[in-house]
């Protein structure tokens, strides 16, 4: 919808706000329902998180911002942050009574653009329209301004941007007219102009994602740039705009992911060495990258993976290398023989990744309680397919818990020490530990796994754990070992998957386990995979997944 | 008249206790100042939901830590919400349990969870009853034909 909010915008901005509030603790949502009335806001209620994607997903426009707990019985809130972000692209406010700084963090690091302690107070309600002001700016920046159109700013005149685009990637007339339009537009503050100018907003769907991924792919990360990627796409109704500001999604998600891998890696001291893509800038940024590419990659191997994953790449291996992305992601999938794993497990895998924060495995506490110790077939070699229930079952990633840094550390090392070869019953048990990783660290896992493994034939799905791995291993072993956290992730996706795979019973990464999880990926890569862990996917997908991972 | 001028006086006595002995803190007043014309029991309705949501989550509660296994993060996610909504109309002391509650969570301590329980139900029905007299003043007050002193 062309309009940003409800009521005129120039006079009684930010009256008429239209805010959507998500808390599972009733008498809260009826206090803040009171005070963002106070404020002239428009409110909208929610008890649930689902309900809230629901009202999101139904009315693209219809709100402007959305105010969320943290906890919540259905859903993490974390993950409903994400999907809001990626999928209707709107700022979330994060709320909790527990003020911990590593909640607050992972609040961030999910793209929250604030987090609010409760009690949370009318004055600091007040100011909520910041965010959504601020993110006008920063999308019109982005999209003008996107390839480092530093000096413009909301106002220029289109003259300027005109210039500047030409120069900058020689962008045709049409980009630079839209540029001057939005620009103008931009003059007059009216934001609803502004969401003119700004073309509707785009639902990035998982097809549409998987075509720009692959075009992004195609291209070269580095010399990515909205208007090759859009010509690439071939999507007649897309706009440069919206191209655009994906793009710097997508790097903000990949760059978010890599620290997170980065963080995880310090926290648990996660050897996720194994798992570091090559680049060990981007281990975590890797993995949303690699995911993506997984995705595509992944996509490409499968034939019949449901998601239209674009395969591009003709060879796994070549594709990882070829992602584009500066993250040693590509240099993983080269080398790394994952042919335990099912290339479209990774394509799937990636989406997730990409989607949530790429969290490294480090959550796996309980999980690993639950795995039995690591049976012999953990050894596995990627090549074998080799069920591994134990290690598997271990894994159960619990998506929203994150609990922490990773506590087998040392499980991990040992883990990683197993290059490629096979994985000892030790490893198996650092896998099951992992289990408890989020679910981002399940989705980074995926990614990176799918990584290593779209470069790697996929074979079957033979999620042992082995093969997670000795994906992560490879993976790590293109990466240098600040990947480690990345790694633990891609083993706990590796195990869930193999959880999945073999059924083993405690798996709690239901997003990573799930089939839908896997089809999840390449829907969307935002979506499903952050926040369902409940099959957001249908049925379908499933299936597909279950063509594609599981052997057993 | 004095009968309204005595129940002001003793609403706004009564009141000022609630908050010297910690029975309710800053929120409460921020619940209060949310009232209004077009929402003129607007305390009462949150603080009835306050209410209700508690004892389910009481009971959810003691539930859980009757079961032979305990599952601490369950009851852990209990306490966390119960922290939450007894933050949201500022009952302070209630919250403080919870923060202790929590920390005998994470260390797996049975007995003081079960302790903290004891104590989490204390001081919730002694808010309650608290709350509960400060309506039924204002309801005098009010059918007295006074007002709530803002």
């Amino acid at each position: 919808m062309e309009n940003g909010f409800s009521s005129p915008r120039n006079d009684s901005f930010p009256a008429g706000l239209r805010v959507l509030v998500v808390d599972d603790d009733p008498t809260w949502l009826k206090i803040l329902e009171k005070m963002l009335k106070k404020c002239s806001y428009e409110v909208t209620t929610c008890g649930l998180a689902r309900d809230a994607l629901n009202l999101l997903r139904e009315r693209k426009d219809g709100y402007d911002i959305v105010i969320s707990d943290v906890n919540m019985p259905d859903m993490d809130g974390f993950k409903l942050l994400e999907h809001v972000g990626l999928e209707m692209d709107l700022p979330v406010i994060m709320m909790s009574v527990d003020g911990e700084t590593g909640r607050v963090m992972k609040g961030v690091q999910h793209g929250a653009c604030d987090y609010l302690l409760k009690p949370i107070r009318m004055k600091e309600l007040r100011n909520i329209w910041q965010h959504v002001f601020r993110k006008k700016i920063l999308e019109i920046r982005d999209i003008e301004g996107h390839e480092s159109f530093e000096g413009i700013q909301i106002s220029r005149n289109g003259s300027d941007l005109s210039d500047d685009g030409h120069m900058f990637c020689g962008e045709d007339m049409t980009s630079v007219k839209k540029r001057k339009d939005f620009d103008n537009k931009h003059d007059e503050k009216d934001f609803g102009d502004h969401s003119s100018a700004k073309k509707h907003r785009v639902v990035w769907s998982v097809d549409l994602h998987q075509k720009f991924v692959k075009a992004v792919n195609q291209i070269g990360f580095d010399k990515v740039g909205p208007k090759k990627i859009l010509d690439l796409m071939n999507v007649p109704w897309l706009t440069r705009e919206n191209v655009a500001s994906h793009l710097q999604k997508y790097r903000l998600y990949l760059s978010r992911l890599q620290k997170e891998s980065d963080l995880k890696a310090s926290f648990g001291g996660i050897k996720h060495s194994d798992m570091h893509l090559k680049d060990p800038a981007g281990s975590f940024g890797l993995q949303s990258s690699i995911n993506t590419n997984q995705n595509d990659v992944a996509n490409e191997h499968m034939p019949d993976t449901k998601k239209t994953l674009n395969a591009d790449n003709p060879d796994p291996q070549e594709t990882s290398s070829q992602m584009s992305f500066d993250h040693s992601f590509a240099s993983l999938g080269s080398e790394v023989n994952y042919e335990a794993f099912d290339c479209r497990i990774w394509s799937e895998a990636p989406k997730i990744e990409l989607k949530r924060e790429h969290k490294p495995l480090l959550q796996l506490e309980d999980g690993f309680s639950q795995l039995p110790p690591c049976a012999p077939e953990h050894h596995v070699k990627i090549d074998k397919l080799h069920p591994v229930p134990s290690v598997t079952s271990g894994l159960s990633l619990t998506a929203r818990d994150v609990s922490g840094p990773i506590k087998n550390e040392p499980l991990y090392a040992e883990y990683q020490s197993n290059r490629v070869s096979h994985v000892s019953p030790k490893k198996c048990e650092s896998f099951p530990v992992q289990s408890k990783s989020h679910m981002v660290v399940n989705h980074q896992s995926y990614e990176s796994v799918s990584t290593a493994i779209s470069s790697m034939k996929p074979q079957g799905f033979n999620l042992s754990c082995i093969t997670d791995f000795d994906y992560s291993q490879r993976n790590l072993k293109a990466s240098d070992s600040t990947l480690a956290p990345f790694n633990e992730t891609a083993c706990l996706l590796q195990g869930d998957f193999h959880n999945k795979y073999f059924g083993l019973p405690n798996i709690e990464f239901t997003g990573c386990n799930d089939p839908s999880f896997l089809a999840e990926i390449p829907v969307h890569w935002h979506d499903t995979l952050t926040s369902d862990y409940e099959c957001p996917l249908d049925p379908t997908e499933y299936s597909i997944f279950d063509q594609g991972l599981f052997i057993a | 008249m004095d009968g309204v001028a005595q129940l002001q006086k003793q609403l706004v006595d009564y009141t000022a206790s609630l908050f010297q002995e910690g029975f309710l803190d800053e929120q409460f007043n921020q619940l209060q100042q949310l009232q209004d014309e077009s929402n003129p029991d607007f305390v009462v309705e949150v603080v009835s939901l306050f209410f209700e949501d508690s004892e389910r989550l009481l009971n959810e509660l003691a539930k859980a830590l009757e079961q032979k296994t305990i599952d601490f993060r369950k009851v852990d996610a209990h306490v966390h919400q119960f922290k939450g909504s007894s933050s949201s109309i500022g009952a302070q002391r209630v919250q403080k349990v919870c923060i202790a509650f929590r920390n005998y969570c994470e260390e797996q301590n049975i007995e003081g969870c079960l302790k903290c329980l004891q104590q989490v139900k204390h001081e919730y029905s002694l808010v309650k009853s608290k709350l509960e007299t400060l309506f039924k003043i204002e309801k005098q007050l009010i059918a007295a034909g006074g007002s709530i002193p803002t």
